[in-house]
């Protein structure tokens, strides 16, 4: 599976047309991180806990969205975009859409 | 009593706050610097090139910044007052220049990236206590390009 999120493949052409393709994930940090990213927040600096948060969701929406192209027939996706939002504190949702198509190398 | 409280946790989150800003600046400063050679542009949505293309891949690097107790108590002020949050603009700073650096060591091989795009989010906002402080997450994201040689 091919992402971009540019309106092509460079060096492909694009045969085909499925669509749009989403995935989202909300996920929470259990409390004991939630506590020690409390205490970190007095002081400032990265929420590493959180950071990771957000890495898996991003994964997890990817792959959701992944998940789905595959199953229409997509051996690609263009136009990929994020969007997240915070649900609650220490909940963070992250939502991937794209178009899923179907490309082929340019020959010569 | 609790004044006392207050006044000591301002000053010990004004010392860390301004320590780790500071470190992460300097941080962020070296990597640039590293990466300078390396191309980033917000465009090229319909890219066209006559280059032969050795790979095409999704890039993304993401971090959380939270804010400190400090930033939050003397915003408050500003907020009353109105101006430049000069404390807030350096939190954000921090979080969207640390997301693009992430992204772009994950493409160290690529030759260019194009179409970045930055996305951030507030974690830690309600309507109902808006005396939280802060904590900013920043996705940057974009298309790494290497070029057959």
């Amino acid at each position: 599976m091919i992402l971009t999120n540019i309106e092509s493949v460079p060096g492909m052409k694009i045969t085909g047309h499925y669509g749009m393709v989403s995935g989202s994930t909300v996920r929470a940090k259990n409390f004991v991180k939630d506590f020690g990213a409390g205490l970190k927040n007095m002081v400032g600096g990265e929420l590493k806990s959180y950071t990771e948060l957000l890495e898996d969701s991003r994964k997890e929406a990817i792959d959701r969205m992944k998940l789905q192209a595959e199953k229409v027939g997509a051996n690609a996706i263009i136009n990929v975009r994020f969007a997240t939002s915070a649900i609650t504190s220490g909940a963070a949702e992250v939502y991937a859409y794209g178009t899923a198509v179907k490309v082929q190398p340019i020959e010569g | 009593m609790d004044l006392l409280i207050i006044l000591l946790t301002l000053g010990l989150t004004f010392t860390t706050g301004s320590i780790l800003e500071k470190n992460h600046f300097k941080k962020i400063r070296e990597r640039e610097i590293a990466l300078v050679k390396k191309p980033v542009v917000s465009f090229g949505k319909k890219l066209t090139t006559n280059k032969k293309i050795k790979k095409v891949e999704f890039v993304t690097g993401e971090v959380v910044i939270s804010g400190d107790y400090f930033k939050n108590f003397v915003s408050a002020f500003r907020n009353f007052f109105g101006g430049r949050m000069i404390s807030f603009e350096s939190l954000m700073d921090r979080a969207r220049r640390e997301a693009m650096l992430r992204m772009r060591e994950k493409a160290k091989n690529a030759d260019i990236i194009v179409n970045a795009r930055l996305e951030s989010t507030m974690l830690n906002t309600y309507k109902e206590a808006n005396n939280q402080i802060p904590q900013v997450a920043a996705i940057a994201y974009g298309t790494a390009i290497t070029y057959e040689r």
